[in-house]
């Protein structure tokens, strides 16, 4: 075994030796522009591309025409919104979304609110992180444009109710738009059975190259129309212009094909190691609280508080092991992760998190590692813990007059 | 973020952990922080004839908030209150090298110094009955 090993999976994941392969003809010897119709290589490059976002496509169940490439699942996110948003304008301004979505809707959602040129309903959650379809429905008006709720959280892994929201929206009239970057090749992703109209994700996540991504972009029933945000050489069908990376969407689709043929042995592999990680650290250590949906969740997702002690020295004390954490320390912000808020996890075990991303290639041995490792740094930590201290005397932390600074 | 040496060696063999009874006589205890700021310090002293004999502390925080405590505590042994009263935490930045977002943890530390030399100057204080044990006021 190799250390460190690679617990975090959810901010990328390693590329696949097998997608290299396949993207390496295409940056020496292939490396024409696809949109040069008049020789060869252009041709060749074209024909890449063209097999590509089948490939691609067939993943999601679209049709390969349906599939823009862009450099990455935020790019998507804002294209979506405010490509939307802007071809649509006069037929409302309401955006509906959820508080836990991923930066790359929320902020865009809030930059068009501060322009003035969206309304937007920011809905709760549960206690699991989930979008309950009936506030969806009820916060519908005559005004709404546009949905947009993620199929998984990137931090809690919870996998919202999508056939049931894309059902509301089409009943509605109102466009479905899926961020669907952690669950696209983990999960079953059916645009069609779902109900989404637009929906986003990209390579790097599912052990492709970083730098691209995609938004499908439905073409009929209804056929969606956007106002681009990048002007240029009218590429992608006019929504997307500049010219398409080759190398990397080639890789993009090789990534999308492994998904698509190893999900249904990989997804039970991955989600059994998870179990048994959860399990063997949950059962060992006391007050430890999983944060996310117990059973709709990312196979490889694992969030977990430990009271008492704080996420960022946890870290430090697995340097070893690739994790991150909600705490405020670990963040630019000086704030706890805005996400464990939204389900109503208290300030300090939102301080005290920790977010395990299991993938493609973690092992049963790093488990054991991980297992251990968690075990002995939580314990000597919580030694080193007033609040352990305290607790373990009878005293109620919360009844406690803190001098907060 | 790529921690200093000095934070790390303190993070991984802190000096001084541990709890004094808070009861017992001449010692000091200074708790600050809040859990729903992500950091908590209890710092104590033990002080016989005006001088810190041991210190030991306990805290809940990242790295750098456990190495400012840690340091303390080394830094308080062997120290009048006096000297001890002068500790900033501009000393506690500059010997552990830490960075502007981590400014707020050795602050963090000074603030538990003095609440633990106030502490002990209270009981000190409670206990002859003349206020203050003539070392210098606290803060």
């Amino acid at each position: 075994m190799k250390l460190p090993i690679f617990l975090d999976n959810h901010s990328t994941t390693p590329m696949d030796p097998r997608v290299l392969e396949a993207m390496l003809p295409y940056f020496v010897e292939k490396f024409g522009n696809a949109a040069s119709r008049n020789h060869v290589f252009g041709w060749e490059a074209e024909e890449a591309v063209e097999q590509a976002r089948k490939l691609i496509a067939k993943l999601i169940n679209a049709d390969a025409k349906e599939i823009v490439f862009t450099s990455g699942a935020t790019e998507s996110d804002n294209l979506a919104l405010k490509g939307v948003l802007e071809m649509y304008r006069e037929k409302g301004t309401h955006i509906i979304t959820s508080s836990t979505e991923h930066r790359a809707v929320l902020d865009t959602a809030k930059s068009l609110e501060a322009k003035g040129l969206a309304t937007v309903t920011y809905l709760p959650v549960d206690k699991y992180g989930m979008v309950n379809p009936d506030d969806v429905r009820n916060a519908i008006t005559d005004k709404t444009i546009l949905i947009s709720i993620m199929l998984a959280n990137n931090e809690i892994g919870t996998i919202n109710p999508v056939h049931e929201i894309g059902k509301i929206a089409k009943a509605k009239g109102v466009l479905f738009h899926c961020d669907a970057t952690q669950g696209v090749g983990k999960i079953p992703v059916d645009v069609q059975a779902m109900g989404i109209d637009l929906m986003s994700f990209s390579a790097h996540k599912i052990y492709g190259p970083k730098g691209v991504g995609a938004l499908y972009v439905r073409k009929k029933n209804p056929r969606v129309r956007l106002v681009p945000q990048m002007d240029g050489g009218g590429h992608e069908r006019g929504m997307r212009s500049g010219t398409l990376p080759v190398p990397l969407i080639v890789g993009f689709g090789k990534a999308c094909e492994l998904c698509g043929s190893e999900m249904a042995t990989e997804a039970p592999r991955i989600a059994a190691m998870r179990d048994r990680l959860q399990s063997a650290i949950m059962s060992t250590l006391e007050e430890t609280y999983l944060n996310g949906h117990p059973t709709e969740r990312l196979p490889g997702n694992l969030n977990i508080s430990f009271a008492y002690v704080e996420g960022e020295s946890l870290l430090m004390g697995m340097k070893d092991i690739a994790l991150s954490s909600g705490s405020a320390c670990t963040s630019a912000t000086l704030e706890p992760s805005y996400v464990l808020r939204a389900l109503g996890v208290g300030t300090e075990l939102a301080h005290s998190s920790i977010r395990f991303g299991l993938g493609r290639f973690n092992t049963d041995e790093e488990i054991d590692y991980a297992i251990k490792k968690v075990i002995e740094v939580v314990t000597r930590l919580r030694e080193m813990s007033p609040l352990y201290e305290m607790a373990k005397e009878g005293i109620d932390l919360k009844s406690v007059q803190w001098a907060a600074h | 973020m790529a921690y200093s040496d000095k934070v790390v060696d303190h993070f991984n063999n802190p000096r001084n952990m541990g709890s004094f009874n808070k009861d017992e006589e001449g010692v000091g205890t200074g708790m600050v922080g809040a859990p729903e700021c992500g950091d908590v310090m209890k710092l104590q002293i033990k002080v016989q004839n005006d001088r810190i004999v041991d210190a030991k502390f306990k805290t809940f925080g990242c790295g750098s908030a456990i190495a400012s405590s840690s340091l303390a505590t080394e830094w308080l042994k062997g120290k009048t209150l006096e000297e001890a009263e002068r500790i900033k935490n501009t000393d506690i930045v500059q010997e552990l090298n830490l960075p502007p977002v981590k400014i707020h943890c050795s602050v963090l530390a000074e603030d538990a110094i003095k609440a633990a030399l106030a502490d002990y100057q209270k009981k000190a204080g409670s206990k002859t009955g003349t206020g203050s044990t003539g070392t210098g006021s606290v803060q």
